[in-house]
């Protein structure tokens, strides 16, 4: 199978989906001749021209507001967000409109929408361009939270979020951009709101998504080594989370790791325990159930600083000796 | 605080209707049902109100009585099948553009045979499949949405264009500004139509508003703007049929200002402790929409004592039965509450 960048099969998603679809357009900052921030949009401009490649002002309100009101008339827009602070700008859109539309209208509408949300840190972009809001995106109903982890994951989908008849933001992670992964040619489908596990495990259950996913494997890997045996379960999908997948894991191994890079406190970790904790799974833990995350701090800019505030490999690792040692 | 100057309007005031009309091309019978429809709305808010103080209504209202001129000649001058993007005081754009009073009056009192099954209320009333998209309950809500709505026309090389209506306090919501600037750049259909009732809740325009009349800001953005009498129902005809031609032409976006006034408070807290008596008399006597329009119906004999009666007698049954609709509608099943939360 041929290999190709988290950045390509995304690029290449949107592209196959156009080509299919002439209801899809994307509509966003500097994705024209720029190729977009990240070079996600690059030579789309050339296949599509500007109507479908719609270039806009520095107005992230108008953006997802003009991707909301395209979609309720029969658009299937995706709107890319140079970074996902700036979502920020635009959660009264997102939040007020987009994700209650058909409800308040009882159901006589939809909002077949995607906002692409290039977030994360570790690119020395300091407090405003490195964070990783998905906690906040979650709570509100009417919305779907997608965050992939690998090039495969990241094109299957993106391609279910462009066809899902909801408005579906889409997390990127800003580090995974260059990672590489078998992707294979032609048109496949990952359906939202499926966890996968992503390494086999017995002893132990890693809950993670996006960049965490790939430093969760580097570990579990690791430790395979040891003998300790660590499950890795890509939630792939947070909202609508795939509770069964959790629970299952966790009735296998008895012992629960959330790891994820936003912050901490109000973060979706502590849904995932809730989970656990009121599912038939908790009458198996052997082990408190434990989290690592994001600290409690706007992200750094020194790069040792910006690498203290989100868990790394060697804490994951620590982390999950402790659990598996009966620590807690 | 008198924000508003008659001599600063770009519209004639009406004193003939004859003339006007035939300048229109309207049709005298038009013209009656445009006063038909403007006593509807009347009868529609006053009853919603009286809905309201009977304790048959569980939520909040925003009535436009007063306003009336501005919802039938917008109404009557655009096209079936231009999207509608309405803000939260919506009921007279929705009755004006035939919309059904029963499934109206059955979403105000929360009932599933109401627009939206009950789960929306006054301020989201919508009708998606005759391309209302509905009232909105954020200040400049419809702003938001309408440059998405035009770019879909646009793309989709269709005839119709985006009415987008909103109240003089959107006008300082930052997505006033980015909408306008987004629809100028894209030579958007859209008719951004400011309909200027002198109050965002209790704040007076003039001490809100560093610079009026609104059409000066459209100017910013080349968008041509016009600031007209809201209460000359003709007038507002005249205007909202050109600017609607206008956008429909590829020209890009126009807007309108309709100067009007509310007669009610903004919604059930309010106690009028911001404007005087007098002021809302003034407006009631001498500026009331339905007062005027019925003065200039009279004197071309186009209406008598006799038809006016007869109209209000109909219209007042209309609004009746619109309330044993639904009086005796359901109440949605509480077992559905999770229904359309996703498609």
């Amino acid at each position: 199978m041929p290999e190709i960048t988290y950045r390509e099969a995304i690029h290449d998603a949107m592209v196959e989906e156009m080509r299919r679809d002439e209801n899809v357009f994307l509509i966003g900052e500097d994705i024209g001749t720029y190729g977009g921030a990240f070079g996600v949009s690059a030579g789309m401009l050339a296949e599509f021209g500007p109507d479908r490649i719609r270039e806009t002002p520095i107005s992230e309100l108008a953006i997802v507001g003009a991707a909301a009101g395209a979609a309720m008339v029969g658009m299937k827009p995706i709107a890319e967000l140079m970074f996902m602070d700036f979502v920020l700008l635009a959660l009264e859109p997102l939040m007020n409109q987009a994700a209650k539309a058909r409800y308040m209208f009882g159901g006589k509408a939809t909002v077949p929408m995607v906002v692409r949300l290039p977030g994360g840190s570790g690119t020395g972009a300091a407090a405003q361009h490195s964070q990783s809001l998905e906690s906040i995106l979650m709570h509100i109903p009417g919305i779907k939270v997608v965050a992939p982890s690998t090039a495969y994951d990241a094109k299957g989908l993106l391609l279910s979020a462009i066809r899902d008849p909801n408005p579906v933001c889409f997390v990127e992670h800003k580090l995974l951009y260059k990672v590489k992964g078998e992707v294979p040619e032609g048109e496949y489908t990952i359906p939202l709101g499926v966890a996968d596990i992503k390494h086999v495990g017995s002893d132990i259950t890693v809950v993670t998504s996006g960049i965490m996913v790939q430093k969760s494997l580097a570990v579990a890997k690791k430790l395979s080594q040891e003998g300790i045996s660590v499950e890795v379960l890509d939630l792939r999908t947070l909202r609508p989370m795939d509770t069964q997948a959790i629970i299952n894991s966790v009735k296998k191994t008895g012992r629960l790791l959330v790891v994820h890079e936003a912050v901490q406190t109000g973060g979706w970790a502590g849904e995932v325990m809730a989970v656990v904790s009121s599912s038939e799974a908790f009458d198996y833990l052997d082990a408190p159930m434990r989290r690592l995350t994001g600290k409690d701090v706007p992200i750094p800019y020194n790069r040792f600083l910006e690498a203290a505030a989100v868990p790394q490999e060697d804490d994951i690792e620590a982390e999950i000796r402790a659990i598996v040692s009966n620590k807690y | 605080m008198t924000t508003w100057k008659k001599e600063e309007f770009d519209n004639f005031e009406t004193t003939d209707v004859l003339v006007k009309s035939k300048e229109l091309g309207l049709k005298q019978e038009q013209l009656v049902d445009m006063y038909r429809t403007m006593v509807k709305i009347r009868l529609f808010e006053e009853m919603a109100d009286k809905q309201y103080a009977l304790g048959k209504v569980h939520g909040t209202m925003h009535l436009s009585a007063g306003q009336e001129a501005v919802a039938v000649g917008t109404g009557f001058a655009i096209t079936k099948g231009d999207y509608l993007l309405n803000h939260h005081r919506g009921h007279g754009h929705f009755i004006a553009s035939g919309a059904d009073v029963n499934k109206m009056m059955a979403e105000f009192l929360g009932k599933e045979t109401g627009y939206c099954r009950g789960r929306g209320g006054s301020m989201h009333i919508a009708d998606v499949t005759a391309n209302n998209l509905g009232a909105n309950g954020i200040v400049g809500g419809g702003l938001q949405l309408a440059a998405g709505v035009g770019l879909a026309v646009q793309m989709k090389k269709k005839e119709q264009i985006v009415l987008t209506i909103f109240g003089d306090g959107a006008a300082n919501e930052g997505i006033f500004h980015e909408s306008l600037n987004m629809a100028a750049i894209w030579d958007l259909p859209i008719l951004y139509l400011c309909e200027n009732n002198q109050y965002g809740m209790s704040a007076n325009v003039a001490r809100v508003s560093a610079k009026t009349p609104f059409k000066d800001r459209a100017a910013a953005y080349g968008i041509p703007g016009y600031y007209i009498d809201g209460n000359d129902v003709l007038a507002v005809y005249e205007f909202i049929r050109n600017a609607a031609e206008n956008a429909r032409s590829g020209k890009g976006p126009v807007f309108v200002e309709a100067q009007t006034y509310r007669y009610f408070g903004h919604s059930k807290s309010d106690r009028n402790l911001y404007r005087t008596k007098e002021e809302i008399d003034y407006w009631k006597s001498v500026e009331d929409p339905i007062i005027r329009f019925e003065k200039l119906l009279l004197t071309a004999n186009l209406i008598n004592d006799q038809s006016i009666s007869k109209i209000k007698e109909e219209m007042s049954e209309v609004i009746d039965e619109s309330v044993t609709f639904a009086e005796n509608s359901p109440e949605p099943d509480v077992k559905d509450v999770m229904e359309w939360v996703y498609a």
